[in-house]
């Protein structure tokens, strides 16, 4: 298969590149930027004029839900709305049921996706066994089975020596322990950002305490055993600046944020809306003005969806009582511009699309270790094409996710998915016939 | 998102805290309020706004005194009054919040009181009945979680308006749990809009949410600091469950520090008043001699609960959704 992507405006930001260019596939690969290779011929050419052709989306958080809550998304269901958003690598935290803490388990995952020939899947292992804190998960054998990394997804390690082997023995490996900065006790039960309106509301309070201590903790366990750890969803501006600090001091370390977080705060929990509830809390605007700094700065090394497609039953509860998350794989690519836009707004300078794609394609495949998220001659081809400044609105209907939750639900957003190419094949064309 | 309790001409639609509710609205509740107090002392206590339509009392979480007051003012405006205890029934068979809600509204509801240990539960009520097209169906607030108890509220600025008369020149203290407290932060709500400049809440860090400042409310944490010179004392009480914990040591250590006693009462003006949304505790947040005493109006305050009670429900029943 020989695919011609023609008129477009390139982006690729591993390689500097914005500039109207076409693109030669050959066999999945990228066979040619700007120049045909020798002999090409295309089987199919595809008219990008008016459209950006980009690598296609590394999401380095992405809940697919199988195995264990099929009820709530099937892995058909999201790596529809994967390719639907222009994703094309999707990592895949392990809290599912059963955990991923065995071989067998991460090989079947990565099977049945393999099957539906969409995104690529990149599973993280559980770091510890049912995520529990208690004993090691065999990291080389799941390594070998498919896992990118470890994590302990939404479960803090309460067990200080725990967290402190598990480390080491991930150093011994080279391998990448993934943490969402949490502690296990302060802010336990809390749905709410602490401050005056989770006050004001009667919400119990998770405060940035409750992240600043875990990056502590986390940053001297890194000094004492030279592990490298991936910090995942920060959410406030005390810990952005301990992540500034540590990263300065040498620390073996990158960070992402959830990309809703980027947009929104705890103002947007309004009159009790679940629909914004979600782990860790919306913050206040200090801390999302810190986050879209540090994204710029370079602090944040990525942005990813945290896609946690709930079903409607666990939403259409109290604030309190309802589960976190939101869907988020069709709507990463539109908040990442969302976010250029915005700065674009703000300052009165040309949109930094560039440096918004960068931190959903080549920031968050160093991230993660994959050989993705660029468009360099011999690189697997995985390719969106979108249209940055058509608008669309979200509502259930426009979602392919079995989610239908997000605090965005009703909203207009700029950036359309035209077509997603993985490894050379068209995986979705919205005009498709 | 528009103000929930309001419909679109800006009436009552629900009522679900005093937070976001205008001036001219708690007046209305408060002077309806006054027009009832004299029917409970006549001798057939009944009016007949609300003849022919159904209130339901909806209790998730466990109380005998409010859904009392509830049941009574319904009665006095000669609603039916259905009640229903749902720890003891549907939820434990797992019916959801929203399938009960459909089910009771499909009985011809007019009017549910929803008392639920979850902050928010009455606005998910609310949104599910206007989501639905059924505003002809209205909610009252009995207390979600920490976050209000909107008729407790008003029945506190009913009490303070009867024996103050002007809202201009108060100090008004609230003394205790303000962190677990929705009767403070509906106090809270209510004391500013009325116009009372000096509000402050007094008690120890463990039981003072943050914030409380952006609500303009002086903190204390020095009990005798903080009740000089008030107009007003709105005692709270302290759960059981805390009381032997992380966030107090023991009910004898906060009466010493919190207690109202005599000499305590003494330091605020000589004509102040002290309420407390009961049930008390005597001898860990309130002494017996100022509970018993003079300046204590909480048993006017149980009275004056009844009329603003219905004063709430006959405006809600008067509403058109």
């Amino acid at each position: 298969m020989k695919l011609h992507i023609k008129n477009g405006r390139l982006i690729d930001p591993a390689n500097k590149i914005d500039a109207q260019q076409d693109l030669f596939i050959v066999d999945g690969k990228v066979a040619g930027v700007g120049a045909a290779p020798a002999g090409f011929s295309a089987d199919r050419i595809i008219d990008a004029s008016g459209q950006v052709v980009a690598p296609g989306l590394v999401d380095l958080s992405a809940r697919l839900r199988e195995p264990g809550f099929e009820y709530k998304a099937t892995l058909k269901s999201e790596m529809q709305a994967a390719v639907q958003g222009g994703v094309t690598s999707l990592v895949c935290p392990p809290d599912t049921d059963p955990i991923l803490d065995e071989p067998g388990l991460v090989e079947m995952l990565k099977h049945r996706a393999s099957k539906l020939n969409q995104a690529h899947v990149h599973p993280l292992g559980a770091l510890t066994m049912s995520l529990k804190g208690e004993a090691l998960t065999e990291m080389a054998e799941l390594t070998e089975a498919g896992c990118i990394g470890f994590s302990q997804a939404e479960v803090p390690v309460t067990d200080t020596t725990v967290l402190q082997r598990a480390l080491q023995y991930a150093k011994t490996f080279g391998y990448t322990v993934w943490l969402r900065p949490q502690d296990a006790y302060i802010g336990r039960g809390g749905v709410a950002h602490s401050g005056p309106l989770a006050s004001r509301l009667g919400l119990s309070g998770v405060p940035v305490m409750a992240e600043t201590i875990a990056l502590h903790t986390i940053f001297e366990l890194m000094r004492a055993t030279g592990a490298r750890v991936h910090l995942c969803r920060l959410s406030s501006a005390a810990g952005i600046e301990l992540v500034r600090a540590a990263k300065a001091e040498g620390l073996p370390l990158t960070c992402d944020v959830g990309v809703h977080h980027v947009h929104l705060t705890d103002a947007d929990i309004n009159f009790f809306d679940s629909n914004a509830r979600v782990d860790p809390p919306f913050r206040s605007q200090r801390d999302r003005d810190a986050i879209r700094a540090g994204l710029l700065d370079g602090a944040i090394d990525a942005m990813c969806s945290d896609h946690t497609p709930v079903d409607d039953d666990e939403k259409l509860l109290p604030f309190g009582e309802a589960s976190p998350g939101a869907t988020g794989l069709e709507l990463l690519l539109s908040l990442a511009i969302k976010w250029a836009d915005d700065y674009a707004a703000q300052h009165a300078e040309a949109a930094p699309l560039q440096r918004a794609l960068a931190r959903v394609t080549s920031d968050a495949a160093r991230v993660a270790g994959l050989d993705a998220g660029k468009l360099s001659v011999g690189c697997v081809a995985d390719v969106v094409i979108f249209d940055p400044a058509a608008r669309w609105t979200l509502e259930p209907s426009a979602l392919a996710s079995q989610g239908k939750h997000s605090p965005f639900m009703g909203y207009e957003l700029a950036g359309q998915v035209q077509a997603t190419i993985v490894a050379g094949h068209v995986a979705y064309e919205r005009n498709a016939r | 998102m528009l103000n929930p309790q309001l419909n679109k001409h800006g009436e009552l639609q629900h009522l679900l805290s005093t937070e976001g509710l205008p001036k001219a609205i708690i007046n209305q509740i408060l002077d309806t309020a006054s027009s009832f107090v004299s029917v409970s002392d006549r001798e057939v206590k009944k009016v007949p706004l609300m003849r022919g339509k159904s209130v339901f009392n909806l209790f998730f979480e466990n109380s005998t005194r409010t859904r009392t007051t509830f049941e009574i003012a319904s009665k006095r405006l000669s609603a039916d009054v259905i009640n229903l205890n749902i720890q003891a029934s549907s939820t434990t068979k797992g019916e959801s919040l929203l399938d009960t809600i459909d089910n009771l509204a499909a009985m011809h509801a007019d009017m549910f009181v929803v008392r639920h240990s979850q902050s928010g539960a009455p606005y998910l009520i609310a949104k599910h009945l206007h989501d639905t097209k059924q505003n002809h169906v209205h909610v009252v607030n009995a207390g979600d979680g920490r976050h209000a108890h909107p008729t407790q509220g008003l029945l506190d600025m009913y009490t303070i308006r009867h024996y103050k008369k002007d809202f201009s020149n108060l100090t008004v203290a609230i003394v205790g749990d303000i962190l677990h407290s929705r009767v403070a932060r509906s106090d809270i709500h209510a004391l500013t809009t009325l116009g009372v400049p000096e509000i402050r809440a007094i008690g120890p860090h463990t039981l003072l949410p943050g914030g409380l400042e952006q609500l303009g409310v002086r903190t204390f944490t020095n009990m005798d600091e903080g009740l000089k010179g008030v107009d007003v004392i709105i005692m709270l009480r302290l759960q059981n469950e805390r009381m032997n914990g992380a966030l107090l040591p023991s009910s004898g250590e906060y009466f010493k520090a919190y207690g109202l006693t005599p000499e305590r009462l003494a330091l605020a003006k000589p004509d102040a008043i002290v309420m407390h949304p009961g049930p008390m505790n005597r001898g860990v947040e309130i002494d017996s001699a100022v509970a018993d005493g003079p300046q204590a109006v909480i048993l006017s305050q149980v009275t004056f609960g009844i009329a603003v009670r219905m004063a709430v429900m006959s405006i809600l029943a008067g509403t058109q959704g």
